[in-house]
């Protein structure tokens, strides 16, 4: 076997230089981006314009299967520039002044984070990459997993140099098989070319990464369950007796990012400490993915600075609420998070903004919700969805969100009873107060906000039995009026035998009892101006 | 190591600072309410039934994994955190059947207990109970998932013998249940009825099958002894009611005591006034056997028999 050529600067410098018209060329044939003076590509269109790109700078410009697509957008060049003029402790300096704050929901400082395993000493160290994004309806890990698989690769090996690790791990659902074929590739490649593995540039750094699928446990995501998991043990989290920074995985010191604060890395040492700090605000600099979903006409990644107020997002680039109704609330950080309702759709979001008015800033969840939503419901979705997902280590979460969403269940079903909201209150206290991990600490969040700028909406469920939005289906009934033709396209289209009856041209009558509230009468039913059936 | 001054119900106490808030509470006999804490196992504060608060967190903390700090001024008492606590009892309560008058082990029951020091009973609601799954398939051992707090202290007791490691968290959420093996009974599993999940079973959920129906923890008088099985002389408590001897009870297994089924069915043997038939497992079932076969001796007893013959055979020539 031939002696494989040990990677230089000069060469990684060359691959640069010959790629680059390369890729330029590509993207001049796709027509989707505008490459600037500066030399950066972004992608044109209105929705991107309102953006500002930096974990998501290269996805959809570059070919994720390509190490040299990256290296032609000047990747990898701020780890090789790293290792020949920085020291770690220039490094964790660097990431301190940055004051890059986790992007996985919590917002703990990376800097700081890897400056206590950095002080630690210990034999072996650890880099995590926690990709085991859950939240329903985000996706903006998956995004850059897919499209730009080496800025995390990257980012954890700066990460590695600067703590002194010599071994990463990325944690990635199982569910997401493009992430996993593309990371495995990205992996491959850049062990091939000697950008990971033994002896860096001829640095004398090593690094390797592997990977660990996750069989779809959300609480993995939290980062001693998620430790659990990569040692092959149930995935429950841990008392934290130690910091995981000092004794993590194995006991060692270990680090555990989440991959867009890992994306957020090769940016800031290839642009600087002061670029990075000019975007977003004082507290929270920089940008935040966001997988802006539900009842918007423009869904997709928003890539905003920090303290972009939430009108921004939803009606500037999201481009508003859905068939021209109402905005109601966003939810935003996922099945941890609250709701927000129309009054303060003027807040900034950042970490302390959101926390400020009971929601989290969270992974990155962002739920549009319009008129026809009941609040009530949507709690007992993310109640139902932590309910199923708490491990059932600790007693507040295991029994306590079961019994909150019991509560939650009856109300919606018309069997809300006075004290039912009260007493979720008292039970949402406990539970927040003494779970063990975060999933149960947050689990009530939901609630906790809908109750606090949706009250009315319960008391309407509990005490009149009704569903404001109408869409609790066991609170609302469907009547045919007077107004009836008599077309029979109601009973036609009814799903249910013996639920519609009615001679032609005669009122049809709908009967209470096997009715299942499908909606399908009212929706057929072509009586102008107002419609035969109705939704009380 | 160093020591640390810390304040404890208004109790100042000088402790070393490598030991957590519930031990520093026990040496000033402040006990602290705790399900899943034992000082033989790994602590995983899954209960939070020992929450107590500190001066300047706004958190609750729990006493079992945290440690000492000095200057730490803890309330152990506080309006929260006996809030708390009566909650995540009652919480406890709403899942667990209403059994105390028939279970074996009332009046041993760390649940009842602190039902009783902190004021709080059964009551009815419409939600869920856990399914009622009883293992009753080891002679030896009952399993009732039913009453099981899922505290973990079974599989962390049963994990501690490289060889054993039979019991495991399984399902999540409110399904969590504890199960043997691949979700096997006791019988089809490999669990050796060694006893210790018994011994460390908070509640109900784990008891020892020999001595139900026969005597409760207030019922009789009881005597520890060490067991004469081999030299790590584990302890049992001898059960007796007047003058009988009606049944044996695996201790807690410690470091150096790991319990086994054939030195708590010596014990059995030798102090208990009508043992039960002992059983043996043979290819995944609990057969009944004698107990020359069930100890082994067989051998030893014939051997025995012939040189006592002999010896018999020459004293009469």
């Amino acid at each position: 076997m031939g002696c494989r050529k040990v990677l230089t600067l000069e060469r990684l410098q060359q691959i640069r230089k010959e790629h680059r018209p390369i890729l330029e060329a590509r993207v001049g044939e796709a027509g989707n981006a505008d490459i600037n003076e500066d030399g950066s590509i972004v992608l044109n269109g209105d929705y991107y314009k309102k953006q500002v790109r930096i974990a998501l700078k290269n996805c959809g410009i570059i070919n994720p299967l390509m190490i040299e697509d990256y290296i032609a957008v000047d990747g990898y060049s701020a780890l090789a520039n790293i290792l020949f003029n920085k020291s770690s402790g220039e490094i964790i300096d660097d990431m301190m002044a940055s004051n890059l704050r986790g992007r996985g929901g919590a917002g703990f400082p990376t800097g700081r984070k890897w400056n206590e395993a950095f002080k630690y000493d210990a034999d072996q160290k650890f880099m995590i990459c926690n990709a085991d994004e859950g939240d329903p309806g985000a996706f903006m890990d998956r995004s850059i997993l897919e499209n730009d698989p080496h800025s995390v690769l990257e980012g954890m090996a700066i990460g590695g140099y600067a703590v002194g690790a010599d071994k990463g791990f990325i944690y990635v659902r199982a569910e997401y098989p493009i992430a996993v074929k593309r990371l495995r590739t990205a992996i491959e490649q850049a062990k091939e070319l000697g950008i990971l593995g033994n002896n860096i540039l001829g640095t004398g750094f090593s690094f390797d990464i592997e990977l660990r699928l996750g069989s779809g446990a959300f609480v993995c995501g939290e980062g001693t369950a998620l430790i659990e998991s990569i040692e092959g043990k149930r995935g429950m989290p841990r008392t934290k007796i130690h910091r995981t920074a000092h004794k993590g995985l194995w006991q060692k010191p270990t680090i555990i990012n989440n991959v867009e604060t890992y994306a957020n890395v090769p940016v800031i040492f290839q642009k600087g400490v002061d670029w990075f700090r000019s975007i977003g605000t004082e507290k929270s600099p920089g940008t935040k993915v966001f997988s802006l979903v539900g009842k918007v006409q423009n869904a997709g990644l928003v890539e905003v600075p920090m303290g972009t107020p939430l009108r921004e997002i939803v009606y500037d680039i999201g481009g508003g609420v859905q068939d021209g109704k109402g905005f109601k609330a966003v939810q935003t950080g996922g099945p941890s998070g609250g709701c927000i309702p129309a009054h303060l759709i003027d807040t900034p979001v950042d970490f302390e903004s959101l926390g400020k008015i009971g929601s989290i800033m969270g992974s990155g969840g962002m739920v549009v919700m319009d008129e026809d939503t009941c609040m009530v419901d949507v709690a007992r979705f993310f109640l139902e969805f932590t309910v199923d997902e708490s491990c059932g280590k600790c007693v507040p979460c295991r029994e306590g969100t079961k019994r909150m969403l019991e509560i939650l269940e009856r109300i919606v079903s018309g069997h809300g009873e006075d004290g039912d909201i009260e007493l979720m209150e008292d039970l949402s206290e406990t539970i927040s107060k003494a779970s063990l991990c975060g999933l149960g600490q947050t689990a009530s969040n939901p609630v906790v906000t809908t109750i606090k700028y949706f009250r009315d909406e319960y008391e309407a469920h509990i005490n009149e039995k009704k569903c404001p939005s109408g869409s609790c289906r066991p609170l609302i009934k469907y009547f045919i009026t007077e107004a009836c033709i008599g077309c029979t396209r109601c009973a036609k289209s009814c799903p249910v035998d013996s639920c519609i009856t009615g001679k032609v041209k005669e009122r049809h009558v709908i009967n209470q009892d096997v009715c299942i509230k499908c909606g399908t009468c009212y929706e057929v039913c072509p009586v102008k101006p107002v419609k035969a059936v109705v939704k009380g | 190591m160093a020591n640390v001054k810390i304040i404890i119900d208004g109790q100042k106490i000088t402790v070393p600072n490598n030991i957590s808030i519930l031990e520093a509470a026990k040496k000033l006999d402040i006990e602290i309410p705790a399900l899943c804490y034992d000082p033989n196992l790994d602590v995983v504060a899954a209960c939070r039934l020992c929450v107590v608060e500190i001066e300047g967190s706004n958190k609750l903390e729990t006493s079992c994994s945290t440690r000492v700090r000095d200057g730490m001024v803890i309330h152990t008492k506080s309006d929260l955190v006996v809030k708390t606590r009566k909650d995540i009892l009652q919480l406890l309560l709403d899942s667990h059947p209403n059994d105390c008058l028939t279970c074996q082990k009332a009046g041993d029951c760390y649940l009842q207990k602190y039902a009783y020091e902190y004021g709080l009973k059964f009551r009815d609601h419409s939600g869920s109970m856990r399914p009622q799954l009883l293992d009753t398939s080891s002679p030896y051992i009952l399993k009732d998932n039913a009453k099981c707090i899922l505290c973990g202290k079974c599989v962390r007791t049963c994990s501690q013998v490289s060889d054993r490691m039979v019991l495991s968290f399984s399902e999540r959420g409110y399904s969590t249940k504890i199960i043997a093996d691949f979700d096997q009974t006791l019988e089809e599993s490999s669990c050796v009825s060694c006893n210790r999940c018994v011994t460390v079973c908070p509640v109900g959920a784990l008891v020892d099958k020999r001595a139900m129906g026969k005597i409760r923890a207030w019922d009789g008088a009881s005597k520890v002894i060490k067991c004469k099985s081999c030299q790590y002389g584990c302890e049992f408590e001898i059960k007796s009611k007047g003058t009988v001897n009606v049944a044996v009870v695996a201790k807690p297994p410690a470091n150096g005591r790991p319990l086994c089924l054939k030195g708590r069915l010596t014990t059995e043997l030798l102090y208990v006034d009508k043992p039960e038939a002992p059983y043996r497992k043979i290819n995944g079932q609990f057969i009944e056997t004698n107990w020359t076969k069930m100890l082994g001796i067989e051998d030893i007893l014939e051997r025995i028999d012939k040189i006592n013959a002999e010896k018999e055979r020459e004293g009469k020539e």
